[in-house]
This record gives structure tokens, sequence and C-alpha cells, in this order.
């Protein structure tokens, strides 16, 4: 028996694609995007989309599905594409991925599928982060989900916490017909997606429409609900009747440097700064009744080099700031923060001050910050992370005039749920033990999974392991073993 | 299946409500996930409309059988304003807890409970408990004056020697409660334990008298908050030199680790913005009120934070 390579719908031949450049993103003008806080990238439209999805070389064994921590059908959805079936393209990355517009919009791509593409060896590679938000953005636009018909398993599945992991289990579960509902400790729906990511990176309108789609698959929602404080884990199950909870609490704590003056007044931990534009639009005051400190003609700088790190400063930016600065203590090349997001961040004018790290923060007689007393660094030898280990200047101190001061260092475990569950097993750090494969913890019906067991990561990554959970929950449902 | 949105926000309504003091209110509100849970010590986070601010309010006692909590609010900024302007019958947009560390409850012996202005109602269920579990317990209560004392007579049920003291001395005694804790270790009474919670002069005094006899005591601190469950640092006290968070570590501490000094200047950081959401909201109440003039009202005080102590 011959086997016959389907036909490609692509009109150009193989040879020609490499030669069609990549269609650039269509984004608001940096000078513009400095002052407002309005969606940077504004998207492709059908005609770009077609374009750049006609640069896929179709690859008989495709790489870039295999970097997809929630195992997206690139391939598949690229050539739904070319052939101009967009809502169809759409509902092929949702039988893997419950949450498009957002991943299409936060994805680190270059590190996954884009990575991995063919095209990357020679040109540039294919947009595929970009198509996919073409396509979910189309398929939100037209308003018309095709909602699965699933018969119900009469089990019940509460998830802890509403960011993506734990979404991604809700969106996972309801598909295979278990009851499923998320518990959030805040007002709002949508965990970091909502107080942690600017709105000019994922507007909320965005999470919103991905949650009401959601809603109408049948997840049902509680805000305001603490587990481990206004209920606990064993009480869902034992009394409310839960047959597996899943915990996916995110990553807790926001870590300070432990140096003089992080009470002065000024100074912020990137997750309070952010809540309080994103997730409270204090932004917005007096409209909104939370209040932020006042940053138009101020210097802010925020400390540390990952996504946060910029998303909080662009924010002072946009706030007013007059000066806007980035202090990380190791040099470009290690910065953890996504590509694009710091090539945006420089369009706009923010300040990169490498290979510094504050040594103190310094007050007026008030207790208001007014400047961060600095060191220069320099690389030595790789350290335990496989990084060249920072180490200070001598005699290279200086202080850095300041009025606004974010700590954007990282975070470390929330204990809330942990301390009040018992049996539930821990590492060192705090951090929830669950397996890598299954995502089960210590304790029978169970499962975790997202920052609260890796620490900080990707919104992809914590989708990743969502997905393995609501597999490996399901199992357990249908199968009873453990 | 059902493709209906269920309803997720189930408003916390407001079963009943009432004055303890001129500008202190006491609301009874329905919240039976936070009634059933409640222990003494605990706080909630509230938020009263979509643009409204999160802010913590004591709690004053709860009932897990009516599914219902109590909480004290003492009006200072908008916010506070805003919420004892409701009553029997309105709705509270998202009411969130018990929040924080419950107080340790267990038999100390004899324990002092000071309660200030309206940290009296968190006292109060922490000296309940404690009276439940066999101290013998002597409650201060301290006022400005008259009008401001609350859960006189609830503190009296739980304690087995009650001091009043008003700061104008138009009620029981004139002075401070540190005065009475003052005449409590000079009369040479046995103390095991000292629970302080008010505003924070008085925290600090009382900390201040009990660290020179060596006197264990335990204070609650009112730091500014947002989520309350650990995310945003905002809420970070000095203890011992080292940060912790009030919302997850606390809110009870031990009173002398307490950088009281950085717990006040952080408690200022937004005043600015504090006295203008005050000053438009009593402008607007006023023109409302007064529909013919228009003229804002000076007189605000903006100390958001220190609304509830």
């Amino acid at each position: 028996m011959t086997t016959v390579a389907k036909k490609s719908l692509n009109p150009v031949p193989i040879k020609e694609r490499m030669k069609i450049a990549r269609q650039a993103m269509p984004e608001q003008p940096a000078e513009a995007r400095a002052h407002n806080f309005e969606e940077v990238n504004l998207g492709y439209s059908a005609e770009l989309a077609q374009q750049e999805a006609q640069r896929c070389l179709e690859c008989a064994k495709p790489t870039c599905m295999d970097s997809c921590p929630v195992g997206v059908d690139v391939k598949a959805f690229v050539e739904l594409i070319v052939a101009g079936k967009f809502l169809e393209a759409a509902a092929k990355i949702r039988e893997a991925n419950v949450l498009p517009a957002i991943t299409g919009r936060v994805c680190p791509q270059e590190d996954q599928c884009e990575g991995k593409c063919l095209l990357s060896k020679k040109v540039k590679p294919l947009g595929i982060g970009y198509l996919e938000r073409f396509v979910a953005d189309y398929e939100q636009r037209l308003g018309t989900h095709v909602l699965p018909k699933i018969a119900p398993t009469g089990k019940k599945v509460a998830v802890v916490g509403s960011g993506p992991s734990g979404l991604t289990v809700a969106g996972d579960l309801i598909q295979k017909g278990h009851q499923v509902r998320v518990f959030e400790a805040l007002h709002e729906i949508g965990g970091v997606l909502v107080y942690g990511i600017p709105e000019f990176r994922l507007p909320k309108q965005i999470v919103r429409e991905q949650i009401d789609y959601m809603r109408e698959m049948g997840v049902e929602f509680e805000t305001d609900v603490v587990v481990g404080r206004t209920v606990t884990v064993d009480e869902l199950m034992e009394e409310e009747g839960y047959d597996a909870v899943y915990i996916g609490t995110g990553a807790g704590l926001p870590q300070f440097m432990n140096i003089p003056g992080e009470h002065l007044n000024g100074v912020y931990s990137a997750n309070e700064f952010l809540t309080r534009i994103n997730l409270m639009k204090a932004y917005k005051f007096p409209v909104y009744d939370e209040p932020m400190l006042d940053l138009r003609g101020k210097d802010v700088a925020v400390i540390g080099g990952g996504n946060t790190a910029l998303d909080a400063i662009r924010s002072a930016l946009r706030l007013g700031a007059r000066k806007a600065y980035v202090l990380y203590r190791r040099s470009e090349a290690e910065m953890p923060a996504r590509a694009e997001e710091a090539h945006h961040a420089r369009q706009e004018g923010i300040d990169f001050q490498m290979l510094t790290a504050p040594v103190k923060f310094v007050s007026d007689d008030k207790g208001w910050l007014t400047a961060a007393r600095c060191v220069r660094m320099e690389l030595g030898e790789p350290d335990a992370s496989g990084r060249r280990r920072p180490v200070p200047k001598a005699g290279s101190e200086f202080d850095l005039p300041l009025s606004v001061a974010v700590i954007a260092i990282g975070t470390s475990a929330n204990p809330i749920v942990q301390s009040t569950t018992p049996g539930l097993g821990t590492n060192k750090r705090g951090y929830i033990e669950a397996s890598e494969e299954t995502q089960r913890t210590t304790r029978k019906g169970v499962f975790a999974g997202g920052d609260i067991v890796t620490g900080s990561a990707t919104v992809i990554l914590a989708m990743g392991a969502g997905r393995r959970a609501a597999n490996s929950i399901h199992e357990y449902l249908t199968t009873g073993q453990w | 299946m059902c493709h209906l949105a269920p309803r997720e926000r189930e408003l916390f309504k407001i079963i009943h409500a009432e004055f303890l003091a001129p500008g202190i209110k006491r609301f009874v509100i329905e919240a039976p996930r936070i009634a059933r849970r409640q222990k003494p010590g605990q706080f909630v986070i509230l938020r009263i409309y979509e643009e409204g601010e999160r802010i913590p309010v004591t709690i004053e006692n709860s009932d897990p059988e009516k599914g219902t909590i109590n909480i004290v609010v003492q009006a200072a900024g908008k916010t506070t304003n805003l919420l004892n302007s409701l009553g029997t019958g309105d709705s509270i947009l998202d009411v969130v807890g018990p929040l924080g560390k419950p107080s340790e409850i267990r038999n100390y012996g004899t324990v002092v409970v000071v309660g200030g202005g309206v940290g009296t109602a968190m006292a109060y269920p922490t000296a309940s408990a404690l009276k439940r579990a066999g101290n013998r317990v002597i409650s201060i209560v301290g006022a400005r004056n008259r009008e401001l004392v609350i859960l006189e007579k609830e503190m009296r049920g739980v304690s087995d020697a009650l001091l009043l003291t008003t700061d104008d001395g138009s009620y029981a005694d004139k002075g401070f409660v540190t005065d009475k804790l003052r005449q409590l270790i000079e009369n040479g009474t046995r103390i095991d334990l000292v629970v302080a919670v008010g505003p924070i002069v008085m925290m600090k005094a009382v900390s201040e008298m009990t660290r020179k006899e060596n006197i264990h005591t335990i204070v609650s601190l009112n730091p500014i908050m947002i989520d309350g469950t650990g995310m945003c640092g905002g809420c970070r006290v000095l203890i011992d030199g080292k940060s912790e968070f009030a919302c997850v570590d606390g809110p009870e501490f031990d009173a002398h680790k307490v950088d009281f000094s950085v717990l006040v200047q952080r408690n200022g950081m937004y005043r600015d913005a504090e006295q203008r959401s005050m000053a438009e909201f009593m402008a607007k109440k006023n023109t409302q009120d007064h529909p013919e003039d228009g003229h804002a009202c000076a007189g605000a005080s903006g100390d958001r934070q220190g609304a509830q102590r």
C-alpha cells in the first residue's frame, strides 16, 4: 500500500516560502503608547495572517509542537488559516488550549514553538503566537463558539485559584463532563491575568471574554473565597462533596532583598504595584477609590529583569514617570524577560541599567524614599543556575535619585493552603509536592500545579501543568485508582 | 447542560445595622462561609462597590448557626463613611475572610485585655475566648469620651474585672488605658499576658510599659492591605528587624518586637489621596443634602486605615 501525501492547500511553492518576510505585528507607535494603557500590539488582519501562515513549511515531522507545554497542533491550525478557515483553526487550537487569546499574547513563543520552527534556522521563524492570537480574536469578534456536547459524569471537582492553570483545568474537565467550580480569593476571576499582567500587554476584556466562554461551557466560579481560610480542602471534599481538588494558587508572597530601607514610603513590591494598577484601577483615582502614589514627573526604578519587572516599569512610564529605570544585577543576556518586551520597553524610553544592584534605600527624615544607593557589578564565574555570578565592583557605589522603587525579584510559596491541609507534602521551599507527570500530590484526590508547585514561571507552563492535571484527574475520577 | 452563567457573586446582605456610638456602627452581615470559620483575632477585607477600595475590617462576633458575622466600623475616610451610610437590607459587594491567624487561645493564668476605641471590638472576641479557656481576664477599655465607649456590657460579661477610662473624664475614670495598666502593675497584680488592640499610639504605650516589666504582650496591627492573602506585601511590618506580612503572619505580633514607627510612617503613605477622596465625598454628600448650595465641606479626615481603630 502506498501512502499518498495530503495535498497542500498552500498556493506558495515550498522553495518560495522562505522568501516571504515575516509579517510584522502592527503596533501602536512607541511615543503614543508610552502614555496610554491601550494594547501595544494591534493584531494581524486576515490578510496579514494568511500571508504569514503561507510561510509555514508544513514539515513532515513538525518540531514546533514538541515544545508547546499544552501540545497545540500548530501545523494543523496554520494550515486552516492558509485555507481561510479561521473558526476551524480556533477550534483546532482549543482542543489543546482553552485560553488561546491569552497565550497568543503572553507566551514566550521564541523559547517554545517559534524557537523550534525549522524556518528559524535560515530566516525568522513563523509568527505562531501572532497567528494564534489572530484566530482567537477572530472567533471572539464573531462571537460564535461551538459548544461541545458532553454527557455529565456526576463527578465534582473543586479548582482552587482562577489563574492560568486553574482555568485550564476547569476548561478541560468541563469538556470531559465533570462538574467544576473554581474558587478565587480575590473579587475578580483570572488570577495573575487580571492582577499582574497590565492592560497594554493583555487587555482585561480579553480575559473576561475567555472566562465568559468557560461560563457558557458550564464552569462555575465563586469569588471571595480564600481556600485554607474561608473553607479548607478537607471541608470541600468531606462536606461539600468534591471528588477531587486541584490547587493552583499561584506564586504567592513577594520576595524582598533584605537591604536597609525596604519599609520606606515609596518602596513597593511588584505585586502590590501591579495589583493597585491592574486589579484596583488605582491609576483611575479618584474615580476608583484605591490610591497609589502619584508618579507624574517622578523618577521610578524597578529592580529585577523578568517580565514582571518590565510590566511594572512600563506601567510607571504610562503613569507619567519622568525617568523609568530597570536595575538588573546581571547583563542583558541573562535577563529572563521576553526579548519582545525588552525591545518594546526600550522603544518606549525605559532606561536599562544593567549590572546594577541597590544595596540600600535612602530617605528623607519623614520616611519617604529619595534614592537608591547602587553598586555596579561585573560577571564572575557561573553559579548554580549556570549564569555568570554578578560580583560587586569595589568603589562603584552611587546614589540614583528616586521617588518610587518597585522590587520585582521573584516570589516565595504562599503557605495558606499547605498549612491548613494535613498530609499535603511540600518541599524545602514550601511549594507543594506534585508528580511531574500526573500533578498528583501526597493527598489522595488532591492535585496541584502551576507556580505553587514550580515557583514563579510562565502562564503557559502553568497551563501545561493544568492540562496534565486535568487528564490525570479525569483518569482518577473514571477509574477510582490512586 | 445549563448555559446560564451561574450567579457567582452572591452579595453580602446586611441583616441588621446599628450605631454603637457616634460614627461607630455594627453590621450583621450574611456570610455563612466566614461565620463558620471565624476565630478571635481574625478580620475580613471588604469592598463596597465596583470602584471601591479593599479595606480590612474587624470581626466582632459571628453566628455559625445563622451564618452571620458582626463587623464594627468607625467612620474616618471615604470608604468607612460610605459603609456607615448603609443600613439593614443593603448589601456589600465583597466580603472575604476570615483572614489572619487566629489569636492563640490557651490558659495563660491572668490576662489583661486592653481595648482602645473601636479596637475594643477586636479585643472582645479574644477576651471572650480567653475567659472560656479558663483565664482570669481583666479588661481595660478606653475611649475619648462617654459617647465613644463601646461594648461595655459585652466586655463586662467576659471579664473578671472591667476597668474603664475616658480621655476627658466624661465617663468612668479620666485618663488613659495605660494609667489603669500601671495601677495593676503597681498593685502587684500577677499578669501573665497582655493583649492590646487599639490606636497605634496606645499599643506602643502599652508595649513600652510592659517591656520594662517583662510581661509578654500581644498587639494586633492594622497596616494598609489590599488582598489579605500575602500576595501583595503591602502590609509588611518590621518585626524584630525582619519583614513580616500582617495579613498572613499576623495581625497579632509580640508587641516588644514591633517597630511601631515604621507602621505609623507606612500608614501615612496615602494621606494626600485619602484626604482628597474624603473631601470630594463630603462635597458630593453636601450637594446631595443641600442641593442649593454646592460648597465643599472642609473638615475631612482622611485617615482611612486608622478608620478601624
